[in-house]
């Protein structure tokens, strides 16, 4: 049962990977504009050619 | 050019709406491609734009642009390096990185355009958007284009960005900075990995695994010490704080909390003697730090805090000896400076004026609904608007010692608010905390004499059961869906104790230019025939009198001849006769004009009528523009306590007394009066709530229980105040005022709930018997009922109240 030490260490340790990655986000302004790239993902770059009546 | 339309067909008859703005036209300007606009403006930028192969910016949606009816102010300014330099935000001998606010952001179209910026000036490298906030972040070559042609820019296609002296926003975004949300993942990131670790020892650890216990309990312990040492720090700082203050606010209870909790897990644990309440401690202070999160709700486009300073521009235009024009930051402005206010300028200093034909609204400073003329050598306050020609003045004070400005340095501005009432949770958690101790002290001395191990054990499990998580969470779980309901119904409290401020009061005092009146060229209407001659008559009569309604009648022909006027008379309250070129003019009231008795008048229109050489000619009807769903002040005028206060001149005192008791209307009113009112009332003992819009009414505003100023558009300008209300939400402010009510109900009800959990706990607790296992049940079920209690019946209210 002493595999348990190892696991709950390794458990731990991936927490503590996910936190890090969290701040790493969180200091790189990640989570300053929760809105804007939602709508902006929809937008097209290419033009497109309005149809003309 | 202008070109009017011509109807080829009948297709575009039907497209009355400009293609740019959508707004009506009113007289139509065809562009390329068969569109129709409303303005030259709009017309300029869809040329603009589809020239540069932008017109995808028509596709995303219909109608995307903000009309460019209005002329653009001059960005001039910009190109002094002084003035640009406090601008940006970065920039090196390549780069510039500036941030504007711009307030047309509306629409889907708008980040489209605004991130395109490139395809229009390829100097522009990079430009970003951030929709909530309207601001554009954009990134330029300096060497080959400059701050001033990127907002010219900007302008040219329609989105003008707000350059003030005072840029709140950005200084919002930096102010906000505080960890919290480092500190949720923090404290979350303990709680699961505390939970997960505990999780055995409820289930039951047998024998043979007694050494996974205490390395679990270690571990617990290790994750308990961030929670206490990090997350859970501002509880003790802030009870620390308001100890020597000598208040006991519900930190206290929580921060006691916390340090009772971990002493004892620790002693617990080292000791080999139970498995402790790590799991509680994370999961107090997890939830704990959530409700604090929750309850700091930021309007990224709003500010309550504005002052003078964003009202005024950022330069003004200076002219020296030699007539040669400069931009001038405000602050550097000195005595005895001349400068050019144009059309639509605002004065920054006081000043004397030196030429030109000053027309100065004043709306905005003192209330007066109607522009002033000026004379050659008058002394013109700052913060006056000129609208008409481009005036010169000489500078009397600097900016700083300005009338207006002054204001600003009373002492209402400069205390922090000391009279605001308690919370409910601030009054009742001294109570708490005492009753709190008093328990806990009693369950310890109790058992002292029998059993010193069972007495501390019951001591420390009472701090910790009736450690007030529940309680504390209640109010901002509340008011938050409070606010997130009253946000919808377009009123913004600036915090979440506003809405229990709201709730305790119970005097409101209007303003009323901008408050309860909007302002609007539109509403005189000429009933009758009138030549060109008689036309320029009747101005020349009007132009010699200071009556607001002779003002409104010579704005309405501006730019007519005014002819000399032989003979003058005009009575107070009736009308005016006068002789212009051998015609006798009169101009008044229809009982002046035709005799008789005057009809029953329309509380809402205003009637002026005219008579040329004792024939007559016709009359105005002047409306006056009050807001819709004014009714509500004869309603709230049943509960509350009603007072108008003015700047204006009591001409409209019999329009507004079907609203207002006409002895509670107080006219001619400067800022400082009105000030002084509401510190008058609030020294009576009463709870006043003041709803203005101008700089005249931000000393009341800032003296009042609730300050909040009413705005048409909540991106405008709106001096400081408690909350913002959309012009259009004014006829339900008695629903607002009932909703606050009821949500405090809500909070006392879940305090309630909150006490009977406590109780429970209590009751295992002063035994000395409080198994971890029920601590960390009690903690999270009494928190979870209290949440979904509060989001519930704060909605269920919101609904009674008929509010979205």
């Amino acid at each position: 049962m002493s595999i348990i030490y190892f696991l709950i260490g390794c458990s731990v340790l991936l927490a503590l990977i996910f936190l890090g990655a969290f701040f790493w986000a969180q200091r790189h302004g990640q989570h300053d504009d929760l809105y804007t790239p939602s709508v902006r993902i929809l937008l097209d770059d290419e033009p497109i050619e309005e149809d003309k009546k | 050019m202008r070109s009017t339309l011509r109807m080829k067909d009948s297709r575009i008859l039907e497209k009355l709406h400009c293609y740019h703005c959508g707004n009506d036209c009113e007289e139509e300007f065809a562009g390329p491609d068969e569109k129709v606009f409303c303005c030259n403006g709009c017309r300029e930028v869809y040329s603009i734009l589809s020239q540069s192969g932008l017109s995808n910016y028509y596709t995303f949606n219909k109608h995307p642009g903000a009309t460019k009816d209005k002329l653009s102010p001059r960005f001039d300014y910009l190109k002094e390096p002084d003035i640009a330099k406090d601008l940006i935000d970065y920039a090196d001998d390549k780069f510039t990185i500036v941030t504007f606010y711009i307030p047309a952001i509306h629409c889907s179209s708008c980040i489209w355009l605004l991130e395109h910026l490139n395809k229009l000036d390829p100097a522009i490298h990079y430009s970003r958007v951030d929709f909530l906030r309207k601001q554009v972040n954009i990134r330029f070559d300096n060497n080959i284009t400059n701050l001033h042609s990127v907002v010219a820019l900007l302008d040219s296609i329609g989105y003008e960005p707000l350059i003030s002296l005072q840029d709140v926003i950005k200084k919002q975004t930096v102010g906000s900075k505080d960890n919290l949300v480092k500190k949720i993942a923090v404290a979350g990131f303990c709680f699961g990995n505390v939970m997960l670790l505990s999780f055995p020892e409820y289930l039951g650890i047998s024998h043979y695994e007694q050494s996974f216990r205490y390395f679990f309990g270690l571990l617990n312990l290790a994750f308990c010490v961030p929670i206490v040492a990090y997350c859970g720090i501002d509880y003790f700082r802030s009870a620390w704080a308001n100890l020597k203050n000598r208040i006991l606010n519900i930190d206290f209870p929580l921060a006691l909390g916390i340090a009772v909790l971990f002493l004892r897990t620790a002693f617990e644990i080292l000791s080999h003697n139970g498995s402790g309440f790590a799991d509680t401690c994370c999961g107090l202070v997890f939830f704990l730090l959530i409700g604090k999160f929750v309850q700091r709700k930021t309007y990224y486009h709003l500010s309550f805090e504005r002052d003078y300073r964003s009202f005024f521009p950022v330069a003004v235009q200076v002219t020296d000896e030699n007539g040669a024009e400069r931009s001038v930051s405000l602050a550097d402005i000195k005595v005895g400076q001349r400068i050019l206010i144009r059309n639509n300028e605002i004065i920054p200093a006081d000043a004397i004026l030196l030429k030109g034909d000053a027309r100065i609204d004043f709306s905005f400073v003192t209330g007066e609904s109607l522009p002033v003329n000026k004379v050659l050598g008058e002394v013109i306050y700052a913060g006056g608007r000129q609208t008409g020609e481009a005036i010169e003045l000489e500078v009397v004070k600097p900016v700083s010692q300005s009338y207006l400005t002054r204001l600003w340095n009373n002492e209402a501005f400069t205390l922090t608010r000391q009279n605001r009432t308690k919370t409910f949770s601030e009054t009742i958690s001294k109570y708490f905390t005492i009753v709190l101790l008093a328990v806990a002290f009693g369950s310890l001395f109790f058992w002292l004499p029998t059993d010193f191990h069972r007495a501390l054990s019951a001591f420390t499990a009472v701090l910790i059961i009736a450690c007030p998580c529940a309680l504390a969470l209640s109010t901002p779980f509340t008011m938050s869906a409070a606010l997130s309901i009253l946000d919808k119904n377009l009123f913004y409290l600036k915090n979440t104790a506003v809405v229990e401020q709201l709730a305790h009061i119970d005097t409101i005092v209007f303003d009323k230019t901008g408050t309860i009146t909007v302002a609007g060229a539109d509403r005189i209407i000429l009933h009758g025939d009138v030549t060109a001659y008689q036309k320029q008559l009747i101005y020349s009569v009007c132009a010699n009198s200071g009556h607001p309604l002779s003002r409104l009648i010579c704005q309405y022909w501006e730019g007519t001849q005014r002819l000399g006027t032989s003979s003058y008379f005009e009575t107070p309250g009736k009308g005016i006769t006068a002789t212009i070129d051998n015609h006798l003019v009169d101009v008044g009231s229809r009982l002046f004009i035709k005799g008789g008795f005057q009809s029953k008048s329309n509380t809402d229109t205003t009637e002026v009528h005219l008579r040329i050489d004792r024939q007559y000619i016709g009359f105005f009807s002047i409306k006056q523009q009050y807001r819709d769903g004014l009714e509500i002040i004869n309603s709230l005028g049943k509960t509350y306590n009603i007072y108008l206060l003015s700047g204006d001149h009591g001409h409209e005192r019999e329009a507004l007394s079907g609203m207002f008791n006409p002895d509670l209307m107080f006219f001619e009113k400067s800022p400082q009066d009105k000030l002084d009112f509401i510190k008058n009332q609030q020294e009576r003992g009463r709870k006043v709530m003041m709803i203005g819009d101008g700089l005249n009414d931000a000393g009341a505003l800032k003296q009042s229980d609730l300050g909040i100023a009413i705005t048409d558009n909540v991106n405008n300008f709106s001096p400081g105040s408690d909350a913002i209300l959309d012009g259009r939400a004014l006829s339900r402010l008695p629903q607002f005022f009932k909703f606050s009510k009821d949500t405090l109900r809500v909070v006392y009800g879940s305090f309630c709930i909150s006490l009977s959990y406590n109780l429970v706990g209590l009751s295992y607790a002063v035994s000395g018997k409080l198994s971890p296992l029920i601590a960390a049940i009690l903690m999270p079920l009494s928190t979870v009922t209290i949440i979904s209690f509060t989001s519930i019946a704060t909605h269920l209210a919101a609904k009674r109240r008929k509010l979205r």
